[in-house]
């Protein structure tokens, strides 16, 4: 921990890696996702293309680069002082992502404090909407037909239940793995996927139920783009947690990381716990107040 | 214990600023796998420079139509679109890849460090930039053009925009990605890879004014995203961010922008003050006055750029408590600048002066940016800015902090590292050349323009009022001058390069940092794999 502090503790070789070309493949099949997602926005399938090889070469690309990773971090190149490296960066990694949904958080707030209530003003009574009242779940006053909300305590509850348990089992993982006991590692990590799981296939049935019962869509006016944006963010970052899960589910299988070693796991693990934290947020402002 | 970086183990102790040293991949190939935080730069850099030519030949085209009243050259659609892509190209794709070049080429050599903390994600950082600059510039040739929004892209008219719009959203995406990944670098890279006995405060003021800098990035970038996100389902999915009949607001649309677009001025400003606070004592042969109190002035600007944005929507119609609050957080700003402004005047008060051609940028942006400050403190004020919103006064206030400020700035950093990074001399004679020519034709394009804007001229519009012509043309003949000199400058540079003079270790009597004392000159490729000892 006290890099720039004294000559003895510190490690003399800091592992500077060699030129790769994933990176910019990196930004080639970026460059090939949108594109193609423009061609597609606006009317022509054929934008399918491009997502499709973009997507390809990002998987591939990502292989490629995080198998370089492991391999190096297996191979001993990674000591106490890339170890901290890696902990700066994954920290304000998510603190990035806290910004992005803070940004769709500001748009609900806005949209319950500021803007419905100001539709729905003498002013715009006067001149718009005359019939237009302030009221929250809101589509807005220029929305005709019924929809009903999503209510909180059904799957959204159990669904607050199977996240918050998953941030239990991981940390029973972790305690698992800092003991060396590779079958509680594994059994306890293998749950956390479970539950993550879980609660995706809840949020897809809580979807269906949405469009096909409640006639709530992501065109449900304010309440309806809200409502699917926040939550669909987050049902992605999800998506994405359990993946990286699963990764590291199979690396532990293959023995990889060391009681006193193993930040990719950690890593994971704090995403893990900020995918958590969110819903939280979601759950009180989205579902709940 | 030989601290050796992995690949090059067996020597790559060369002298020469490329080549000596280097032994991966050949050609092209070297550049695009590079992960050498001095190749890296250079590739900052250079892409910088062309799109400042690009976002230059637009601010050309803009200067044209307005050298005289009525329609000339340019549709007012088009006239529209180079407005907006001028902006975006010189922000995004000039200046914040400037200062990011620096950031690469100097932090660890400044701190002591091998390289940066992750040196593949810093080839990946810079690596999206080409894209994303092609995204941007293709939009031109989609049907309906590039998006005439503004640099701002206000909703509810890029809702109306044609398929360019898309484009420049995921340009905007692919460039808030770079940011953020390359300030998470340079944060960890500050934090974890000093030189023992290189304390946070023993750190030059460049690097302390990129750390506090990458953490407003990392803040800012994902709300920008999270804006054009919004904008890309309002325009496609039928969401309702911005749409009112849904009970969205576009002047939401304002505030998330807002929320980033004012840290963005500082995330351009500071490091800009970074490199000016190492120029002028080099070149006063003093230290900096107020080290410390120029840390605490730069995290106290960075801490309240967040809470100030809404000066910005003075006019959208908000509450008089709101505009109140916003204006005096505004103007507390003005404190922590004036610090840095008397600290800067200080370092020279009493110093052995010489005027070479950094220094004289950095007395050039001293002067200037300080203008600009005082411009921005008149647009703070209310019942002022409620006259100038969105007249020329207020392009004659961001131009001279953003050209005068960062952009003078980075011309000191360019003249003043030079040397060091290429082993070579630039000509002095045309150095100051360039700076004067800069200098007289930079004031000749914007100084009128406050007088536009208090006139009434508003900014963005392709015509105006026969009364307006006089300045208008003065100002379009300075603005021909400035892009003319500015090719004076490549040639410059590259004059330089070619056959510039060999230059010392230390060609500045008065620069003290670690790449002056504890590194040959031109600074050898892996620099610092064993760190340096500090007293
Ligand atoms: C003392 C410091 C500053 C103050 C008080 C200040 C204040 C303001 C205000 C009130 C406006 C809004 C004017 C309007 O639209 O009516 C404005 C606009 C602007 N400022 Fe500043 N500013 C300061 C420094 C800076 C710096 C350092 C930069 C960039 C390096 C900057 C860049 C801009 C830009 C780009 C705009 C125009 C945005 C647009 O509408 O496109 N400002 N400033
Ligand atoms: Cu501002």
């Amino acid at each position: 921990m006290e890099h720039g502090a004294s000559t003895t503790t510190r490690q003399a070789h800091y592992h500077v890696p060699q030129p790769m070309p994933w990176p910019i493949m990196g930004s080639f099949s970026l460059f090939c996702m949108a594109l193609g997602s423009v061609i597609l926005f606006n009317g022509a399938s054929a934008g399918w293309t491009g997502i499709a090889l973009g997507f390809m070469v990002l998987l591939y690309m990502m292989f490629r680069w995080f198998g370089d990773v492991i391999r190096e971090s297996e191979g001993g190149k990674y000591g106490r002082w890339e170890d901290l490296s890696f902990r700066w960066g994954m920290s304000w990694f998510i603190f990035s992502e806290v910004m992005f949904f803070a940004g769709f958080f500001g748009a609900l707030f806005w949209a319950r404090v500021m803007s419905v209530p100001d539709l729905a003003s003498l002013e715009h009574n006067t001149y718009l909407w005359p019939n237009f009242t302030s009221h929250w779940p809101s589509a807005g006053p220029g929305f005709e037909e019924k929809f009903s909300p999503m209510g909180a305590w059904g799957l959204p509850a159990l669904n607050t239940v199977l996240l918050l348990s998953s941030g239990v089992t991981i940390t029973l993982a972790h305690w698992g793995l800092i003991a060396n006991q590779r079958g509680k590692l594994l059994f306890w990590q293998g749950m956390t996927i479970l539950l993550g799981v879980l609660f995706l296939i809840c949020q897809a049935v809580e979807y269906a139920h949405a469009y096909s019962d409640l006639n709530l869509k992501l065109t449900t006016g304010a309440y309806g783009t809200t409502f699917f944006m926040l939550t669909g963010f987050h049902g992605f970052h999800v998506t994405c947690g359990a993946i990286m899960l699963t990764v590291i589910w199979f690396r532990c299988l293959s023995g990889h990381f060391k009681p006193e070693h193993h930040f990719a796991f950690e890593g994971v693990a704090w995403y893990w716990h900020f995918v958590d934290v969110v819903w939280l947020g979601l759950f009180i402002f989205v579902y709940w107040l | 214990m030989s601290a050796v970086v992995d690949t090059h183990g067996h020597d790559g102790h060369g002298h020469d600023a490329h080549g000596g040293g280097y032994h991966g991949a050949g050609g092209i190939m070297r550049w695009v796998t590079t992960t050498n935080h001095k190749d890296i730069g250079t590739l900052y850099l250079w892409f910088s420079f062309i799109m400042f030519m690009t976002g230059g030949a637009m601010a050309m085209a803009i200067r044209l139509e307005l050298f005289s009243p009525g329609i000339q050259f340019f549709n007012p659609d088009l006239f529209n679109q180079f407005t907006t892509m001028h902006g975006l190209i010189m922000l995004f794709g000039a200046i914040m890849p400037a200062f990011v070049g620096f950031a690469n080429w100097q932090i660890p050599i400044m701190i002591g460090a091998p390289d940066m903390a992750f040196a593949r994600l810093n080839n990946w950082s810079f690596w999206l930039l080409p894209f994303a600059a092609t995204l941007l510039v293709m939009s031109f040739f989609t049907p309906g053009g590039a998006p005439g929004v503004g640099w701002t892209l206000y909703a509810p008219l890029t809702v109306q925009m044609g398929m360019g719009m898309d484009l420049t959203i995921f340009a905007v995406h692919l460039l808030g990605m770079s940011s953020i990944l390359g300030s998470i670098n340079i944060i960890t890279t500050i934090l974890n890879m000093r030189a023992p006995g290189m304390t946070m405060m023993r750190l030059p003021l460049f690097v302390w004014t990129w750390l506090i800098t990458a953490y407003l990035l990392v803040a800012a970038m994902p709300v920008l995203a999270g804006a054009v996100t919004m904008t890309l389902t309002d325009r496609h999915f039928g969401t309702s961010f911005f749409n009112a009949a849904g009970g969205g607001d576009p002047v939401l649309y304002q505030h998330i922008f807002w929320f980033f677009g004012h840290p963005e001025v500082y995330i351009i400003a500071l490091p800009a003050f970074g490199v000016v606070s190492q120029v002028l004592p080099a070149f006063s042969r003093k230290p900096l006055f107020g080290y410390a109190s120029m840390v605490y002035a730069t995290s106290a600007i960075a801490i309240l750029s967040f809470i100030v944005w809404a000066h910005h929507m003075y006019t959208v119609g908000m509450p008089v408590q709101g505009q109140l609050f916003f204006m005096y957080a505004t103007t507390l700003i003005a404190i922590p600048t004036g610090v840095k402004v008397f600290n800067w005047v200080a370092t020279m008060w009493k110093g052995s002066l010489t005027f070479e051609t950094p220094m004289l940028f950095a007395i050039g942006f001293l002067f200037l940016f300080t203008l600009g400050g005082f411009t921005g403190l008149m647009l703070s004020l209310v019942p002022i800015d409620i006259q100038l919103h969105d007249t020329y006064y207020v392009v004659a206030h961001f131009h001279y902090v953003m050209v005068a400020g960062a952009l003078f700035a980075a011309f000191a950093g360019v003249y003043f590292w030079f040397p060091k990074w290429t082993g070579k001399m630039y000509d002095e004679t045309l150095g100051q050349w360039h700076f004067w020519l800069t200098m007289i034709f930079f004031n000749m394009i914007f100084f009128v323009q406050h007088f536009l804007g208090l006139a009434g001229m508003p900014r963005r519009i392709p015509d105006y009022p026969l009364i307006f012509e006089t300045w208008n043309k003065i100002s379009s003949i300075g603005a021909f001058g400035f892009g003319l000199t500015q090719l004076l400058f490549l040639y410059i540079i590259l004059k330089a390069i070619r056959s510039g003079e060999k230059a010392p270790q230390k060609p500045w009597e008065g620069a003290d940092s670690l790449e002056w004392t504890h590194l040959p000159t031109p600074v050898p490729y892996h620099s610092f794999e064993t760190p340096p000892v500090l007293k």
